[in-house]
């Protein structure tokens, strides 16, 4: 337990430092709520777990445009997560609902845990 | 060549202009006189029963397996609906689905459809909807309803004198995009109409609208509009979409656009709340926003009417 709560205030003295271009060190979340990815762009470091779930009363599903991750179809409350090890921008959308788009942009991960 | 080939070459070519212009005008005439689909709001059975043309229902939007709070009984509303069908006193000739069947292509939700659709006794046609290609292996769909279509399950048949086409426009969507029927769909369409005459009446069914309602929400066909120029020379063309869970209807030189009452729950009018996701009514007021369409051809005025019914009020 303390070890995580030290992991969490060392990350929110990095964030604070780096922001607003901060990325997000270890997991990091995307809700879809009412047919948007929200944040629609998001900034992570390689290594990151980003969850997506779907607060929607309607299936979503998270398929990337080089088609590098899809999930399985998400029902209400349901969630999928990727990992994203190499840097890159990486487009997503819906694929039953393609006008919902967003990105997650992997920032590589340098020694001391700072972006680059 | 020679110069007699030539010289038989403009007396086709101008055979061709006058028959272009007979049909231009058999054209004109049927979308003054007729050939104009009308929606007629509430059901009128005794209408019904009057006409001796062609008719056939439109069910869309089942969604068997949705229980949210903005209908937790899909299931029992698609009965409502049968049971709607099976009342007319005309027993139509057949039925078109135009897709989400189911709401997660659970094989369980096509088994309740096809158990509570079976029992109006009709053949179906079934076009699929984003929710029926949700399975992992993307056939469960194919298997059922697919039999005879080509490519993703596209298809056309001939009733009563008019041309039907089902397509699909639910697959191989393109990120930020809507709707998309593709190159082989639209080579096909271009094949399926070379030998159809300009007076035989076309209808062409899909499950997103192939006109663009509302772009924001994704409600249209990105590729529609060239289907469409397919159909420019034909006298009288129909087009029946769901997707969207409400009436809207069209009209545009010789194509009217309608699309279809979900059976299962309403959606908003185009921008009128944050999001096009499932709309939670009164419950005394859902059942006037479910329902299913009627259409009629009838032979000799060569009228179709759309008669739209709620399963309510």
């Amino acid at each position: 337990m303390r070890i995580v709560l030290m992991a969490f205030a060392l990350g929110a003295a990095v964030a604070c430092v780096i922001a607003p271009l901060a990325a997000q060190t270890s997991g990091a979340a995307v809700v879809i709520d009412n047919f948007v990815f929200s944040p629609e762009r998001l900034t992570v470091k390689a290594g990151t777990t980003v969850t997506w779930t779907n607060r929607d009363d309607t299936p979503h599903t998270v398929a990337a445009k080089d088609r590098t991750f899809k999930s399985k179809v998400m029902d209400t409350d349901e969630s999928y997560s990727f990992t994203f090890s190499t840097p890159g921008e990486y487009a997503y959308f819906c694929s039953l609902h393609p006008h919902m788009t967003g990105t997650i942009t992997v920032v590589a991960r340098t020694e001391d845990g700072a972006t680059q | 060549m020679t110069a007699n080939d030539d010289k038989s070459g403009d007396a086709t070519t101008r055979r061709k202009v006058l028959e272009c212009m007979t049909w231009a005008g058999t054209g004109l005439l049927w979308t003054v006189s007729g050939g104009v689909p009308r929606s007629l709001g509430l059901v009128d059975q005794a209408r019904a029963e009057e006409a001796k043309g062609l008719t056939f229902m439109q069910i869309s939007d089942s969604h068997m397996g949705f229980d949210k709070p903005a209908n937790p009984n899909a299931k029992g509303t698609l009965e409502e609906a049968i049971g709607r069908i099976k009342a007319l006193p005309t027993k139509p000739s057949f039925m078109i689905h135009t897709g989400d069947i189911t709401h997660l292509s659970k094989p369980a939700e096509f088994d309740d459809a096809d158990k509570i659709i079976s029992q109006a006794k009709l053949d179906v046609h079934y076009v699929p909807g984003e929710h029926d290609i949700l399975d992992e292996e993307v056939k469960l769909y194919r298997e059922r309803y697919g039999r005879g279509s080509k490519g993703d399950g596209w298809y056309s048949f001939d009733a009563g004198g008019v041309h039907f086409v089902g397509l699909v426009n639910v697959k191989n969507l393109k990120a930020g995009g809507m709707g998309s029927l593709g190159e082989d769909q639209l080579k096909w369409l271009a094949d399926d109409l070379k030998g159809k005459t300009a007076s035989t009446p076309v209808v062409l069914f899909a499950h997103i609208p192939l006109w663009v309602i509302y772009e924001t929400w994704g409600w249209g066909t990105e590729d529609g509009a060239r289907a469409l120029e397919m159909l420019k020379g034909f006298g009288s063309v129909t087009v029946l979409n769901g997707h969207i869970h409400q009436v809207m209807q069209k009209v545009e030189g010789n194509v009217v656009f309608h699309t279809a009452r979900s059976t299962a729950f309403p959606q908003p009018a185009p921008g009128t709340a944050p999001s096009p996701g499932p709309m939670k009514v009164a419950d005394d007021k859902l059942r006037s926003m479910l329902g299913v369409a009627s259409v009629t051809f009838k032979r000799g005025d060569q009228r179709l009417a759309i008669i739209d019914t709620p399963l309510q009020g």
